[in-house]
């Protein structure tokens, strides 16, 4: 292990654009800065947009129905507290390249 | 004793018939001077008053929302400009200011009765004291922001294409003042169960009623 400084990271990319899924579960990357964004039991700043009765003035995608599931698939009428957390599965993205190399094909270009 | 009697009486009957004893020339000019010294001290302490360090000598402001504020781009960021408490929390021009400060003696109160004086019990009041800063801003609109920011110096082609959007659209033909939006930019957020986003516009501002309204009213017709 060598004790080289880690890189600094650079901005995160906010151009809005909606990116393509690697996979048909992955869950889709957010294309804006979420800097300072309150999440907590409190509030949900994503939510602000996100959330299925402010989507049509906002313009923002709406949490998938999947979200709306509890654990025995029963669909709840707002967010389940299971998938309230969002960071926990969607992120940011930064333009670095990974440290480690990555085999990842994706299926459709398998031959 | 009776030296300090007659010291006393003499003083008594030049306070109470000065003119009779000093001259006008010396009464005036000393009334001035002694307006300028009072006028700077009150001034001065009032100033006092005014900074970080006097908001954050308390443990409420300190342990709470002091901390808060230290993660944000507003006390750290890549150009070194600092917004302090009196910043944002008290009017920069001089009415307003001494009937914020004048306001400020109900948190003195506040102070003495320890309304807010664990972290459970500022937990507690967190939304009704936000909603007071939201409704002092609302009215001013946003005064304190625009003491730094203001629309006119915006260059949008350097925002997001969403903030551009946004901000075309709502700011400046007026439509809603910055706290509309940005809360807790500073501090964190209490409860926001029920308060709606600063962007949604009101139902007599649209052009038509949201799918969602148009839902809600309907259900409200077919009521038996």
């Amino acid at each position: 292990m060598t004790n080289d400084p880690a890189p600094t990271l650079p901005r995160p990319v906010t151009d809005d654009k909606r990116v393509m899924r690697n996979y048909p579960e992955q869950p889709p990357v957010i294309p804006h800065s979420i800097n300072n964004y309150q999440l907590t039991l409190k509030t949900n700043r994503c939510l602000d947009c996100h959330r299925r009765q402010y989507t049509e003035a906002s313009g923002a995608p709406m949490i998938s129905v999947t979200h709306f599931m509890d654990r025995d698939g029963q669909v709840l009428a707002d967010v389940t507290s299971r998938r309230y957390f969002c960071t926990a599965c969607h992120v940011i993205q930064n333009g670095v390249q990974p440290p480690v190399p990555n085999t990842f094909q994706d299926m459709v270009l398998l031959p | 004793m009776t030296r300090l009697k007659a010291l006393l009486f003499w003083f008594w009957d030049i306070a109470i018939h000065p003119s009779t004893h000093l001259s006008l020339a010396f009464l005036a000019l000393g009334g001035f001077v002694c307006g300028i010294m009072f006028w700077g001290a009150f001034n001065t302490a009032l100033e006092l008053t005014n900074t970080e360090k006097f908001c954050t000598s308390c443990h409420e402001m300190r342990d709470n929302i002091y901390q808060e504020l230290q993660r944000t781009v507003h006390f750290s960021n890549r150009s070194g400009v600092r917004a302090t408490c009196p910043d944002c929390h008290v009017p920069h021009n001089w009415t307003d200011k001494i009937a914020r400060k004048m306001q400020a003696s109900q948190e003195v109160w506040g102070k003495m009765f320890g309304t807010i004086a664990t972290r459970q019990k500022f937990l507690d009041h967190r939304l009704e004291l936000a909603k007071h800063e939201w409704a002092r801003m609302q009215a001013n609109d946003s005064l304190e922001c625009r003491n730094c920011h203001s629309a006119i110096a915006m260059d949008f082609s350097r925002q997001t294409s969403r903030a551009a959007t946004i901000h075309a659209k709502f700011l400046i033909p007026g439509q809603r003042t910055c706290i509309d939006c940005h809360k807790g930019i500073a501090h964190q957020l209490p409860d926001m169960t029920g308060i709606e986003p600063g962007w949604l516009e009101p139902p007599e501002e649209r052009g038509r009623e949201s799918s969602i309204e148009s839902l809600r009213s309907y259900a409200t017709a077919i009521q038996p």
